[in-house]
């Protein structure tokens, strides 16, 4: 019954999930195996970042199953903490701490969270910073980075926990377009080591490139699915059709 | 004369703001108070009596009632740092996660910051024991500790409600990235909220210091020999002379003022500067 790397980094079942009256997820499924990325993409509101922030449980859900390593996400007794060491997430919003320096930002969870001494920590931070292209930005506050390099820093900080799945919603939805391209390669740089990302994204022509899988949500059920070539191809839906005719 | 209470200045009255206060310059208050002291005596050189010029009189006295006033000044710092402490408690609680706890401190809160300084001084006067004996030993608990006490559950409940406003203010990604990266609720608490907190509470706890010095002569009511009351005891020494009165709460509000003025333009600055920063 144990988990294997053969079975699915994250398997999700038949979900839903309501606010209050409003159905938000209606029975989505789907299963990531190990070092894939896969893109969700759809319409504003149907339920993207709802649906990746049950997989660290920042939202509850009230029927089905997620399974992360074999973990039940929807279970009372769950360990959140446990589940979210393993589990990393990247905000359309950055949400850096203002108060901490970009390298404080990366190495406090470390020390504070999975209890690494401080050396050892603080040499794992400053060689993530340089991996997303930062070297000489550790001092710097939040305040005084462009967006671009926040956001980068935010990957850095989540990386520092050394998840085995990422989360990115929307990473780059608040970006200036000159510094787009420069989170994205950090992304794709990531997905090539063969990191198990699943992303929302609204960049086409960056899922079509790194995506395993690309899966279309509206209204809180996955429409359609498939590979980037024959997704992009050949949409079969006219929903999808319509998403990708005003989106391309 | 001699009834304290009778006073105008000792009733309880609705305390001014500073932004008020700070809007004013020191150039238009001095010359106002001084006035108030010197034309009584003014009047009273001209009737040429015998007895010793009212300004002479308080400069006798000044001594006693700057002690009284330091009185005051240790009270408020006390009744602060008690509210503070147990107002933090009380805020953290008002966003507790568990309802029970989450709606106590709630009711708390609310049930003294909505209560007038004066009553809850009383009560902590009349309800406090004068002594305490903690396993044989005798506590004895004087009326200043008591006025400390009584004024600091007001601050309690004002703190309280700027640590639950500065807390719901910031975003709640804070919380979420906090999250994310397995905090538990108290790591992400004391490193990530309240750090970014201490900046957007820190004028309108300086603001509340301010108002709670200004409310410290209401311990003259309930009998702590702080600077109102000594004020009163000097002029009844002085054989309740009307011409006094003037120079003697001329000089208390000077004193007053020397020491909020300066304070409530520090709250305009930081607010201020904190305006730009967000
Ligand atoms: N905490 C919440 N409380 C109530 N309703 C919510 C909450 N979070 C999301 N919703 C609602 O759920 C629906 C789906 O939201 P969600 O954020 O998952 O959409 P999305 O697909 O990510 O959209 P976008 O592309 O605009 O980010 C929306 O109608 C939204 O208003
Ligand atoms: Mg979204």
């Amino acid at each position: 019954m144990s988990w294997t790397p053969a079975d699915p980094m994250v398997s999700i079942n038949n979900v839903h999930k309501s606010f209050g009256e409003l159905k938000v997820l209606n029975g989505v499924s789907l299963d990531v195996m190990k070092g894939d990325v896969i893109c969700i993409i759809g319409p504003s509101g149907s339920g993207k970042s709802t649906l990746i922030r049950c997989v660290n449980a920042l939202n509850d859900i009230q029927q089905g199953s997620i399974l992360v390593e074999g973990q039940e996400v929807n279970d009372e007794k769950l360990n959140k903490l446990e589940l979210r060491k393993k589990v990393g997430m990247v905000f359309q919003q950055y949400n850096l701490f203002p108060h901490k320096t970009a390298l404080q930002n990366v190495m406090m969870a470390p020390i504070k969270v999975l209890k690494q001494n401080k050396a050892s920590a603080k040499t794992s931070a400053r060689a993530l910073l340089k991996k997303v292209r930062l070297e000489g930005k550790e001092d710097a506050y939040p305040g005084e980075l462009s967006g671009g390099q926040q956001q980068r820093v935010a990957i850095a900080r989540s990386l520092a926990m050394q998840p085995d799945v990422m989360l990115f919603d929307e990473v780059t939805a608040a970006l200036d377009p000159e510094t787009v391209g420069e989170v994205l390669q950090t992304i794709k740089d990531l997905a090539e080591e063969g990191m198990t990302c699943i992303l929302v994204t609204h960049e086409m022509g960056f899922a079509r490139e790194v995506a395993d899988h690309i899966y279309f949500t509206d209204r809180g059920v996955i429409v359609e699915h498939g590979p980037p070539e024959t997704f992009f191809k050949n949409a079969q839906d006219p929903r999808t059709q319509q998403f990708l005719s005003q989106i391309l | 004369m001699n009834k304290k209470t009778d006073l105008p200045v000792m009733l309880p009255k609705p305390v001014q703001t500073p932004q008020a206060l700070s809007s004013l310059s020191y150039w238009h208050i001095l010359p106002l108070i001084a006035a108030m002291m010197i034309i009584p005596s003014l009047a009273f050189s001209a009737a040429g009596d015998e007895l010793k010029s009212p300004l002479a009189v308080l400069k006798n006295w000044i001594p006693l009632l700057l002690e009284g006033f330091v009185f005051n000044l240790i009270i408020s710092v006390c009744a602060m740092a008690v509210g503070t402490a147990a107002g933090t408690a009380l805020g953290l609680g008002q966003i507790s996660p568990n309802n029970s706890l989450r709606r106590g401190s709630w009711f708390v809160t609310q049930f003294f910051r909505n209560a007038p300084w004066l009553v809850l001084l009383f009560f902590a006067m009349f309800l406090l024991p004068f002594e305490l004996s903690i396993a044989g030993i005798i506590i004895p608990l004087p009326d200043w500790f008591k006025a400390i006490i009584g004024l600091s559950l007001p601050v309690m409940a004002n703190v309280s409600e700027i640590v639950r406003g500065a807390i719901r203010s910031l975003p709640s990604g804070q919380w979420e990235a906090a999250e994310s990266l397995a905090y538990t609720r108290r790591q992400t608490l004391w490193l990530v909220i309240l750090p970014q907190c201490v900046k957007r509470m820190l004028p309108p706890w300086v603001n509340l210091y301010a108002i709670l010095t200004m409310a410290t002569v209401l311990a003259s009511i309930v009998g702590v020999s702080e600077v109102m009351t000594l004020t009163g005891r000097a002029l009844a020494a002085e054989g309740g002379r009307p011409e006094l009165l003037a120079p003697f709460y001329g000089f208390v509000l000077l004193l007053f003022f020397a020491y909020c003025y300066p304070i409530a333009r520090y709250t305009l600055r930081l607010e201020k500067k904190f305006a730009v920063i967000n």
